[in-house]
């Protein structure tokens, strides 16, 4: 089972001959050079797994739950042969002392070479005493085992912001894991949890690309939190024809009409969800019928109740991403509806007269 | 603290003391010390739940149709089945009743999340305390496919295949990168499974690695995602439409095929692969019986799965419910989770302050004040301890009490509930009796560390056949032109009363599962829940009480007093779940010190 990369992606059906192609595209674009491609390809031929610690703080485990739905890579192919999950107390067969040896070892053995991945967050209150590891504050044990990490993964809206026990009034004072760890770089996948895909997608990048994907201004991979739910909703042309589910299981609801008015937070929600999909592509929140909750969103426990409307829509337009976003000024609240479907239906307009559809985003940002 | 007994059990803690911290292998975060005495045999077992995250009072104030999305997030692990508990507690409170198809829809689900809460549990979490996976490299090939042939049809199941698994396995080995399996207790005396049984139960490991991942596409299917699908106070959120303009974008005949083929693959896989290795690797070990703590004496089920919507009595449930206790078997006493003597909650050995600690509080009546206090014998500081003094405070869990009495709840509770009743479950009758009868043990057995892991495998083959009936209801349903989803009569806050309070309870995968709740003024006033591994894992009671936790490890002799494999392998046998355990907080335990960021 200790493939090396290279056997993993032959036995998965890649040829030889892709596979040099694959290394010398990534070489290319990491700026190497054509002539640095048969390093990668040695590297990947030979080099041994990466050691993942998965620390474990305050959190209900979904991350871990969901790491394991991946059906492209399957779980047992990232965790046996692309990388050593050396540490996760959720699955490691050692406990007590023998498992805290383990992050000695490999603090010791890989120093600077180790990916710390890390679901839930430590709490703060309570001299930290509420959530115990080995008799220790979690903080503690979070802040020794990153101290040589080469990079730190924060799984879900937990690690990354906080999460329901960070919603108001957040008594146990529970911490992102950025705002308790510095000078690291940390790679924030929000998400109640994040899809599998996308748990193994950033993991699988790191690896083969040994680097860190390119992120956005909060932290998260833009390859995969680039857009908004509701750009890429299969449900957005009746949103644009202003077919809503108007209650739920009414008429609306059964044609599959747009969620918007029953609470839906697409509109303001960055995730894949409606590109990607959920569980190998089945289906998603919105394909189902319920409207988007914004699991993705910092904060989201606390922006009124899931099923009031979204009120606060600004720009639309698929290539707006969540750093423009967060520049543009503060939208009037309420009139913003009327504004975006004002917008829209100007857009569809448009379109009719031969013009772009992305005329609607800088209108929207009024 | 000295010698003295309760509940039939002699604790000393006079001898050599053993800390496993962190409990590996579990949901959450927990501690276990154990006493051993001059024969390495436990004398004294202190279990600690070590996290705390305040969900209920970040619930105070909520609109309570949101509640079952706050509390879903208690458990990852058990998903779906918190919020399943707090929309039957909102319908509860608000009267409100739920359409058959939502019924339906809602126990699929619930249903759903068993077989894969169980099956990931049996590989993933407890195998590997049965199952010495370096041994397996000592497997004849050949001998692991006649033996894997001689227990079930299942395909995979050829010499070549179990070749092709064990080199693999050799391979991982022998790079020294051994990842999960690092610092594992591979060659413990305790471990008593020939090298084929062991090869066969590490390619099912792996097997039911990738199978799980299909198991919860009804989640997926109804709910949006897994883990944490969505739910919806009235009903369900999905519509259904078989025919019309839209079908595609709702629950239609496509949809419906695919959880017909999910289910199907699901008994198969149950069948052939999860049941005859439960009763394979159980035939080894059964004369192992250590384990069963209070389960021969106390065992309390909710139940669950209601066949007729809306009926939540044991008339409808098709799990069982009732309280059993002193070991009288031939009474199952009613359970009512409103009355105020029944289910109360004790914290004198938790830390949290109660103004009368010698007295239990009803979950309507809750109060949840933090109080981290360590007793003056805890050895170590108040952030580095090295043993806990459980003489005082000593966990992050309350202890529930049923009349007093502390109870193990769970499939074993479940299941023995069922076996008691052959005229009203037959099925789970039958299923106990014919495991007892292959592995040629008494009923007594049950009452054990294996008896627990048995009666989850025997209720995931229960419940898969409940799926199948469950989802053959929904298709006669939809024939029938009913295509209901949701009730939305009281959707609206303005039609509830102004004050109202409800319960509604679950079995989760782990047990009896309850949230309180009042709402007044359209908002959620009060939150309670108290969930299994709270009933499990709870810690000593005012009168010195044990948990049923602290009883399962009572007694056991350890191999090796420095690799804690019995222990951990009893403490699995319940399954843990600590983040569900530990989640209760007050609204006045703000005054809390707190070490700086960065």
């Amino acid at each position: 089972m200790t493939e090396t990369f290279y056997e993993v992606l032959r036995r998965q059906g890649i040829t030889r001959r892709s596979f040099l192609k694959f290394c010398s595209l990534t070489a290319t674009s990491l700026g190497l050079g054509s002539a640095a491609a048969p390093r990668i390809a040695h590297a990947m031929e030979t080099k041994p797994r990466t050691p993942v610690l998965w620390l474990h703080g305050l959190e209900c485990t979904c991350c871990s739950e969901s790491f394991i739905r991946s059906a492209h890579p399957l779980t047992k192919d990232v965790v046996l042969s692309m990388l050593s999950l050396d540490y996760d107390d959720t699955l490691m067969a050692a406990a007590g002392h023998q498992a805290e040896a383990i992050l000695d070892e490999v603090k010791k053995k890989y120093k600077g070479n180790y990916i710390v991945a890390v679901e839930g967050n430590p709490p703060l209150n309570e001299d930290g005493m509420f959530c115990i590891q080995g008799g220790r504050p979690f903080v503690e044990k979070l802040r020794e085992t990153c101290a040589d990490a080469k990079a730190i993964i924060s799984w879900g809206a937990c690690a990354s912001y906080g999460c329901v026990q960070a919603a108001k009034p957040n008594p146990t004072r529970a911490t992102p894991v950025h705002k308790v760890i510095t000078g690291k770089p940390i790679i924030n996948v929000p998400g109640c949890p994040p899809i599998a895909e996308v748990m193994t997608g950033v993991v699988t990048y790191m690896l083969t690309f040994d680097r860190i994907p390119e992120l956005d201004r909060q932290g998260r991979p833009k390859m995969f939190y680039g857009q908004r739910i509701h750009d890429k909703c299969y449900r957005r042309g009746h949103f644009d024809a202003g077919q809503f589910a108007e209650a739920w299981d009414d008429e609306g609801s059964r044609k599959g009409y747009c969620l918007y008015k029953m609470g839906c937070k697409g509109p303001t929600t960055y995730n894949a969800c409606s590109s990607m999909r959920w569980n190998g592509g089945v289906s998603w929140p919105v394909q189902s019928g319920h409207g988007c909750i914004g699991c993705s969103e910092d904060g989201f426990w606390d922006k009124g109740s899931f099923y009031d409307r979204v009120t606060d829509i600004k720009a639309f337009g698929v290539e707006a991403n969540a750093d423009t976003i967060g520049k543009a000024a503060a939208g009037t609240v309420g009139a913003a509806i009327a504004a975006h479907a004002a917008v829209t239906a100007l857009a569809r307009a448009r379109q009719k007269a031969g013009d772009s559809e992305h005329v609607s985003e800088n209108q929207g940002e009024k | 603290m000295s010698a003295y007994e309760t509940q039939g059990f002699k604790l000393d803690n006079s001898g050599k003391r053993v800390v496993v911290d962190p409990v590996c292998r579990i949901e959450g975060h927990m501690r276990v010390e154990v006493n051993l005495d001059s024969n390495n045999v436990i004398r004294n077992a202190v279990s600690t739940g070590t996290m705390w995250r305040g969900l209920e009072v970040i619930l105070k104030g909520r609109d309570p149709r949101d509640a079952w999305a706050f509390v879903e997030r208690i458990c990852g692990v058990c998903t779906g089945t918190h919020a399943l508990t707090s929309v039957r507690a909102v319908e509860d409170a608000l009267s409100i009743r739920i359409p058959d198809n939502a019924n339906i829809i809602r126990n699929l689900m619930q249903l759903n999340l068993y077989i894969h809460d169980h099956l990931v549990h049996f590989y993933h979490l407890h195998a590997l305390d049965w199952v010495d996976v370096v041994s397996a490299l000592k497997a004849d090939p050949k001998a692991t496919s006649t033996l894997a042939q001689s227990i079930s049809s299942w395909p995979l199941s050829s010499p070549g295949y179990f070749r092709d698994i064990q080199n693999r396995l050799k391979k991982f080995v022998e790079s020294g990168q051994l990842g999960p399996f690092m610092n594992g207790y591979w060659g413990n005396p305790a471990y008593k499974l020939p090298p084929e049984a062991n090869l066969m139960a590490v390619a099912h490991y792996l097997e039911a690695l990738d199978f799980q991942k299909e198991i919860v596409k009804v989640h997926t299917i109804f709910g949006g995602k897994n883990p944490h699908p969505n739910w919806l106070v009235g009903g369900v959120p999905c519509a259904i439409n078989l025919e019309g303009t839209g079908a595609v974008g709702a629950i239609n005949m496509e949809r419906l095929n695919l959880v017909k083929s999910i289910i199907d693959r699901c008994t198969e896989f149950v069948e052939q692969v999860y049941i005859p290795d439960l009763l394979a690797i159980g035939s080894f070990y059964k004369g192992w019986l250590y384990g069963g703590g209070i389960s021969s004496q106390n065992l309390l089920s909710y139940g669950d799965i209601p066949n007729i919507a809306n009926d939540y009595s044991t008339n409808s449930l098709l799990l069982p419910r009732g309280a059993i206790i002193d070991g009288k078997l031939d009474e199952i006493h009613p359970v009512d989770l409103r009355d105020p003597e029944q289910v109360q909650e004790f914290v004198a050995h938790s830390w949290y302050k109660y103004p009368d600690e010698s007295k239990g509080l009803h979950p309507f009546d809750g109060v949840t004040e933090p109080n981290f206090v360590l007793g003056p014998n805890t050895k170590g500081s108040k952030t580095n301890i090295q043993e806990l003094d459980e003489g005082a405070k000593y966990s992050w869990i309350k202890a529930p009490r049923w009349r007093g009495h502390a109870m193990e709840v769970g499939p074993l509770a479940r299941m023995v509930m069922g076996y008691l009743q052959p005229k009203q479950f037959p099925e789970i009758h039958g299923l106990v009796e014919g495991a007892l009868k292959k592995l040629d043990v008494p009923v007594g057995a049950l009452f054990s560390t294996l008896g627990r892991t048995a009666a989850r495998g025997l209720e995931t083959a229960y419940c898969v056949k409940l799926q199948s009936e469950q989802f053959d209801k929904l298709m006669t349903n939809l024939k029938n032109g009913d295509l209901n989803t949701a009730n939305i009569e009281k959707w609206e806050p303005a039609t509830w009363p102004k004050e109202a309070r409800g319960v509604g309870f679950t079995e989760a995968p782990r047990g009896a599962l309850g949230h309180w709740v009042t709402i007044k003024e359209t908002r959620i006033d009060n939150y309670q829940c108290v969930v299994p591994t709270t009933w499990n894992g709870g810690p000593r009671d005012h009168k010195g009480q044990i948990g049923a936790f602290e009883a399962s490890l009572m007694d056991t002799p350890v191999a090796k007093a420095d690799e804690p494999l019995e222990i951990l392998r009893t403490l699995h046998s319940f399954d843990p779940c600590l983040a569900c355990s530990t989640h209760v907080m007050s609204p006045d335990g703000q005054e809390m010190t707190s070490v700086k960021v960065r």
